[in-house]
C-alpha cells in the first residue's frame, strides 16, 4: 500500500479499497517501524492522526470527499500547527505548542487530509544536510550513513522510505529542492508568493516558500492545488487564481524550448554522474519533441555570495523575537536583562543560527549595509534580469537540482562555505522568486540525483507538465530504497 | 554672550484608527492587560503584518493638511532592537522612504505675527508595548496591549527659536491632527507624544550645537518648561567652558528638571532594513482622493477666512480656530446673531470663561450656539445692555431656556422709555448735591470721568436695565456745565 502514490491512494479511498483510517494506520506503523534508522520525525501525532482519519472517513460517507481527502502526510516541522509542538528543529522552541494553524496546513486539513506528525529539519531551516537539527541529523534511505540533505530532509527521507504519502516543505535558498535530489523523489518550489507564509517560522522573508514533495509530479500538482492561493494574512501573498495543475499535466511536449545553464554544467565540481543523468533526461526531453538550447545566467556565480548576505541579514532580524520573554526556553535565574537576553539564546540557538544571526547582523550594521545588504540586492535585481533574458529565448531552464550525490554525515560539517555551495544551483532561483521542481534523474553511485526544471513567474502548471512527462516515459523515480 | 536657541520636534501622534496598524486587535484604551493582543502583537512565530488601510488614508490626509509631499511610494522598515515590551525584537516603522514628504505648517505667535516652520517629514510606525514595574517583586510585567498601535511620526526642521515657539507648533500640530479626526489627541493617555530636540549657538553662527533630545513630556505646559530648563543648562554649562553630550535626557516634571537616559555612546545601531513581509506602499490618484474627500476646512484656511470675512485680527481668528468645534460654534453664533466682532467677543470672553470654569470642552457646552446668538441679538436690538446679558448669559447656562424667556422671566428688558430714565436722573441728582457741586465746578476735561458716578448710581436704581446711552445723554445735559 505504502509504495502506491497519492493519487493511486486517492482512488483505492474513492473507490473504497480502504479507509482512510486503515491508511493512517499503515503509515503510522511504517513511521514506527523504520523511523529509528531515519530520525525524520520529531514529533508523530498518532492520535490526532486516527482522530483525524475517523473524521474524514465520515465526511467521505457523507459523499463530501476530494483528491486529497483521507490522505495522510507530514508537515516540516517550520508549519506552525495547532495544540502540536512546532520546533523548528530548534531547542528555542522545544517546548513551543502552537497557538494556532499555518494557512497551508489548515487548507490541506480542510480538504480532509491527516497529519501523520511533523517532520525533522535543519535548524530554523538553515543547513542543506539535515545536521543542524537538534534532534539530530536525518538519515538517507539510500544510504544512512549519508545525508538527506536540507533544510527539509526530514520530510525528503519519510517520503523516500514511504513513511509518508507526500510531505511539506519550505525552500529559501534550495531546501525542498536539494533533498528531493539527493533522495531521489520530486519536490516543486512555487513562486514567492504562491503558497501563503502565514504560520510558517520565517527565516528570510523575502526568499522563503513552501511547497510539496511526493514522489512524482502528479502528486505535487494534487498537493500544491490543495495548498496555493491568496491569503489576505500575508502581504506577499499573490493575488491571483491558481491553475488547474492536473489538466495540464498530460499536454505534449512538442516545441517546448528548454535552455540549459551553461555556466552550471562548467561548474567545478560537478559530478561527471550527475552530468551524465542531466543528459540523459535531456535525451528524453529531445525524444518527446523538446527542442534544447544553452542560455547563459552570467550572473549566476554571484547567488551564493548575494543569498549569505540577503538570507542571514533577514534572518537575524526574523529570530529576535526568541528572546526568552513570551516562548521558547528562558535560562536559569538571569541576574538582569542582558543576561537573560544573552543566555536564553546562547543556549537556546545551535551553531550555524548563530553563525547566521552573526553575519546578518554585521551586514545590517551602519556603515556596512551600503556595502553588503544593499550590494547583494543589486545582484539580486541582476540575477533576475538575467533570468529575464532567458525566458525571452526559453520556456524552461534545467541544470542538475546539485552538483553532486549525497554526502557522508560529517563530511562538510566542519566547512560552511563547502555546505553553502551544495545550493549552488538552487539559490538563484530564490533570489529570482521563480518556480523551480526537483525530479529524480538517473542514478550516480547507486545514489539519486536531481533535474532541476525553472519556470517563468507563476508557471508551475509547465513544470509540472514537463515533470509529469517525463515520468511517464521514464522510472528514476520508481525507484525505492532497499530495507524500506 | 548672546545665545540662539535651534528646536526641532518630533511628535508622536496615535493614528484615531479602529483596529491596529498591523493586525485586527482593537486600540481601545484602559481594557485589562494583554486582552488587545493577538498573535501577531504578541510576534508569535509565523505571524505577519498586514498593513490597515485607515492608517494609510490618515497619513495622506495629515501631508494634504500640511501641503506636503506624498511618497509615490512609500516602504516599510525594520528597526531593530531588543526590548522586552518591543515583542518581535524590531519596530515596523519607515525610514528611507516616508509616507508624508516635506511640508509646512504657521503658528501664529505672542506679538500676532506668523512664522512658518517646517515639517521635514512624517512616517507610520507601530507602537511598543508596555513595561509595568510595579507589583511584580522585582520582575517587569509586560503589556502587549499597546503594541503596534498606529504612530504617525512627525518630525519638524530645527526652525523653533524658543520654547514658547515650539509650543506654539506642538499646539498646531495637535489643532491639524484632532482636527482632521485622526487623533484624539489624549495626552495624558500618550495619544500625543513631543519629544524635542534642543540646542543652543552663539547668535549670528551658522554651525548648529550639539542637541540633546528630551523625552517623557505628556503636557505642553511640561514642553515648554522642559524646554526652557534644558536651554538654561546647555548655556550654563557652554558658559563655564564645558561642552554638551548628545543624549537622550528625560524631563521630570515632579522636580521640573531633565535627566540623562543615555548618550549617543550607549545608543542602538538600529540595523534598519525594508521589511520583506510588507509590500511598498504605492498611493494612486484615487487612493488620495477617496482619503481627502471629506476633508473639513483647515485651520490655516479657516483662520485667514475668518479675519478676511470677520474683519478679526490674527490672534483673535486663530484662538477661534483652536479647534474644529470652537470654530463651528462660532460661525454659528455669528450666523445667528449678525455681528462678528460680538461674537468673537463673547466666545473668546463670557463663554470661554464659563467653559473653563465648569471644566467642559465646547462640544459639551450646555449654551449652544444658536442660543448664544439668540442673547446677542438682544444686545443688538437694545433689548438688554451687555452687563444685562451677562446675568441673562448665566441664566440661560443653569438651563433657564433662552434669552427672551430668560428677560422676560426676571424681567429684564432694558429701560428705553425717557420719562421714566428722566425721573430717575433726577433722583440721583437731587440726591447728591455735594457730587453735582464737584462736577459742575470741575475742569471740562475731567468731567467725562467723572461723571461715572452718576451713571453707575442711575443702572443701580434701575437694577442695571436703564439703556447706558439714553442715561448717560441725559445726565450730560442735566448737569450742564
Amino acid at each position: 500500500m505504502h509504495h502506491k502514490t497519492l493519487a493511486e491512494l486517492s482512488a483505492g479511498l474513492a473507490a473504497g479499497e480502504f479507509s482512510s483510517v486503515e491508511l493512517t494506520r499503515h503509515f503510522l506503523e511504517r513511521i514506527r517501524a523504520h523511523d529509528e534508522r531515519l530520525n525524520s520525525f520529531i514529533t508523530v501525532t498518532e492520535e490526532q492522526a486516527l482522530a483525524a482519519a475517523e473524521a474524514v472517513d465520515a465526511r467521505r460517507a457523507a459523499g463530501e470527499a476530494g483528491p486529497l481527502t483521507g490522505i495522510p502526510l507530514a508537515h516540516k516541522d517550520i508549519f506552525c500547527t495547532l495544540d502540536v509542538r512546532t520546533s523548528c528543529g530548534s531547542r528555542m522552541l522545544d517546548n513551543f505548542v502552537s497557538p494556532y494553524d499555518a494557512t497551508v496546513v489548515e487548507r490541506l486539513a480542510a480538504a480532509g487530509m491527516v497529519m501523520l506528525g511533523k517532520t525533522n529539519m535543519d535548524e530554523f531551516a538553515m543547513g542543506s544536510s539535515n545536521e543542524t537539527s537538534c534532534y539530530g541529523p536525518v538519515h538517507n534511505p539510500w544510504d544512512t550513513e549519508r545525508v538527506p540533505g536540507g533544510s527539509s530532509g526530514g520530510s525528503a527521507a519519510a517520503v523516500a522510505a514511504r513513511l509518508t504519502p507526500v510531505a511539506t516543505g519550505t525552500d529559501t535558498g534550495g531546501s525542498i529542492r536539494q533533498p528531493a535530489a539527493l533522495t531521489g523523489i520530486t519536490g516543486l518550489k512555487p513562486t514567492y508568493g504562491r503558497c501563503s507564509r502565514w504560520g510558517m517560522i520565517a527565516f528570510a522573508s523575502s526568499l522563503d516558500q513552501a511547497g510539496p514533495m511526493a514522489r512524482t509530479a502528479e502528486d505535487c500538482a494534487l498537493l500544491l492545488s490543495g495548498m496555493a492561493g491568496f491569503d489576505p494574512r500575508d502581504s506577499t501573498s499573490a493575488e491571483r487564481p491558481v491553475d488547474d495543475y492536473l489538466a495540464a499535466l498530460d499536454r505534449p511536449l512538442d516545441g517546448l524550448k528548454v535552455g540549459l545553464v551553461r555556466e552550471f554544467m562548467a561548474q567545478d565540481g560537478l559530478h561527471s554522474g550527475v552530468a551524465a543523468a542531466t543528459e540523459a533526461v535531456l535525451e528524453e526531453l529531445k525524444r518527446q519533441g523538446a527542442e534544447v538550447v544553452e542560455v547563459s545566467l552570467p550572473h549566476a556565480h554571484l547567488s551564493v555570495p548575494a543569498y549569505y548576505v540577503v538570507a542571514p541579514a533577514e534572518c537575524s532580524s526574523n529570530l529576535s523575537r526568541f528572546d526568552g520573554v513570551r516562548f521558547g526556553p528562558r535560562c536559569e535565574d538571569p541576574k538582569d536583562l542582558e543576561d537573560l537576553y544573552k543566555r536564553s539564546r546562547s543556549e537556546g540557538f545551535g551553531a550555524e543560527v548563530k553563525r547566521r544571526i552573526l553575519i546578518g547582523a554585521y551586514a545590517l550594521s551602519a556603515g556596512y549595509y551600503d556595502a553588503y545588504y544593499l550590494k547583494a540586492q543589486q545582484v539580486r535585481q541582476l540575477i533576475a534580469q538575467d533570468f529575464r533574458v532567458a525566458f525571452e529565448q526559453v520556456d524552461l531552464i534545467v541544470s542538475p537540482t546539485t552538483p553532486d550525490v549525497a554526502f557522508p554525515l560529517g563530511a562538510k560539517t566542519d566547512d560552511p562555505v563547502a555546505m553553502y555551495l551544495q545550493d549552488i544551483y538552487t539559490i538563484a532561483v530564490n533570489l529570482a522568486g521563480l518556480p523551480a521542481i526537483s525530479i529524480p534523474a538517473p542514478a550516480a553511485d547507486g545514489l539519486p540525483t536531481g533535474f532541476q526544471m525553472i519556470g517563468n513567474h507563476f508557471d508551475e502548471a509547465c513544470l509540472l507538465n514537463v515533470a509529469h512527462r517525463l515520468q511517464q516515459a521514464t522510472d528514476w523515480h520508481r525507484h525505492a530504497p532497499e530495507g524500506f | 554672550m548672546q545665545w540662539e536657541v535651534v528646536i526641532g520636534l518630533e511628535i508622536h501622534t496615535q493614528l484615531a484608527t479602529r483596529s491596529k496598524i498591523f493586525s485586527g486587535s482593537s486600540t481601545a484604551f484602559g481594557a485589562g492587560p494583554n486582552t488587545q493582543a493577538s498573535l501577531i502583537d504578541l510576534g508569535m512565530p509565523g505571524t505577519l503584518p498586514v498593513l490597515n488601510r485607515r492608517a494609510v488614508e490618515y497619513a495622506v490626509r495629515f501631508a494634504k493638511a500640511i501641503g506636503a509631499e506624498l511618497g509615490e511610494r512609500s516602504v516599510f522598515a525594520r528597526k531593530n532592537y531588543f526590548y522586552p515590551d518591543l515583542p518581535k525584537g524590531y519596530q515596523i516603522s519607515q525610514f528611507e522612504l516616508p509616507i508624508v514628504g516635506r511640508g509646512q505648517v504657521e503658528i501664529v505667535l505672542d506679538d500676532d505675527g506668523v512664522k512658518t516652520v517646517g515639517v521635514t517629514r512624517a512616517h507610520l510606525e507601530e507602537d511598543a508595548g508596555k513595561s509595568l514595574h510595579e507589583d511584580f517583586h522585582g520582575m517587569t510585567g509586560i503589556d502587549l496591549n499597546r503594541a503596534g498601535t498606529p504612530l504617525l511620526e512627525i518630525v519638524s526642521e530645527p526652525d523653533m527659536r524658543s520654547a514658547k515657539e515650539a509650543v506654539a507648533y506642538a499646539r498646531k500640530i495637535h489643532q491639524i491632527v484632532t482636527w482632521l479626526g485622526i487623533c484624539d489627541g489624549n495626552m495624558q493617555e500618550g495619544s500625543f507624544r513631543c519629544d524635542a530636540n534642543v540646542s543652543v549657538r552663539p547668535l549670528g553662527k551658522e554651525k548648529l550645537g550639539t542637541r540633546t533630545e528630551l523625552k517623557n513630556i505628556n503636557s505642553f505646559r511640561f514642553l515648554e518648561r522642559a524646554i526652557d530648563y534644558e536651554i538654561e543648562r546647555q548655556i550654563d554649562i557652554l558658559e563655564d567652558g564645558g561642552r554638551i553630550v548628545q543624549e537622550t535626557r528625560l524631563y521630570d516634571a515632579e522636580r521640573d528638571e531633565t535627566r540623562s537616559m543615555r548618550s549617543k555612546e550607549e545608543a542602538n545601531d538600529y540595523r534598519y532594513f525594508p521589511d520583506p513581509d510588507l509590500l511598498p506602499v504605492v498611493l494612486d490618484e484615487a487612493f488620495i482622493e477617496e482619503a481627502t474627500r471629506d476633508m473639513p476646512e483647515l485651520p490655516d484656511a479657516r483662520r485667514a477666512r475668518f479675519q478676511e470675512q470677520h474683519g478679526l485680527s490674527a490672534y483673535d481668528a486663530n484662538a477661534l480656530t483652536a479647534t474644529r468645534a470652537q470654530a463651528n460654534y462660532y460661525e454659528a453664533v455669528v450666523a445667528a446673531c449678525g455681528d462678528a466682532k460680538l461674537a468673537a467677543n463673547w466666545v473668546m470672553g463670557e463663554l470661554a470663561g464659563a467653559l473653563n470654569k465648569a471644566g467642559c470642552g465646547i462640544e459639551d457646552c450646555p449654551v449652544p450656539a444658536p442660543a448664544l446668538g439668540g442673547l446677542l441679538a438682544r444686545i443688538l436690538d437694545d433689548t438688554i445692555s451687555g452687563k444685562i446679558a451677562k446675568q441673562v448669559f448665566e441664566a440661560m447656562w443653569a438651563g433657564e431656556g433662552d434669552a427672551d424667556r430668560v428677560i422676560d422671566a426676571r424681567g429684564l428688558k432694558q429701560i428705553t422709555d425717557a420719562g421714566a430714565i428722566e425721573a430717575l436722573v433726577d433722583e440721583v441728582i437731587a440726591a447728591n448735591p455735594q457730587q453735582v457741586e464737584n462736577y459742575r465746578n470741575a475742569d471740562p476735561a475731567k468731567r467725562p470721568k467723572m461723571i461715572g458716578f452718576f451713571v453707575g448710581q442711575v443702572m443701580k436704581k434701575s437694577q442695571g436695565k436703564a439703556n447706558p446711552q439714553q442715561v448717560n445723554a441725559l445726565l450730560r445735559e442735566k448737569l450742564g456745565g
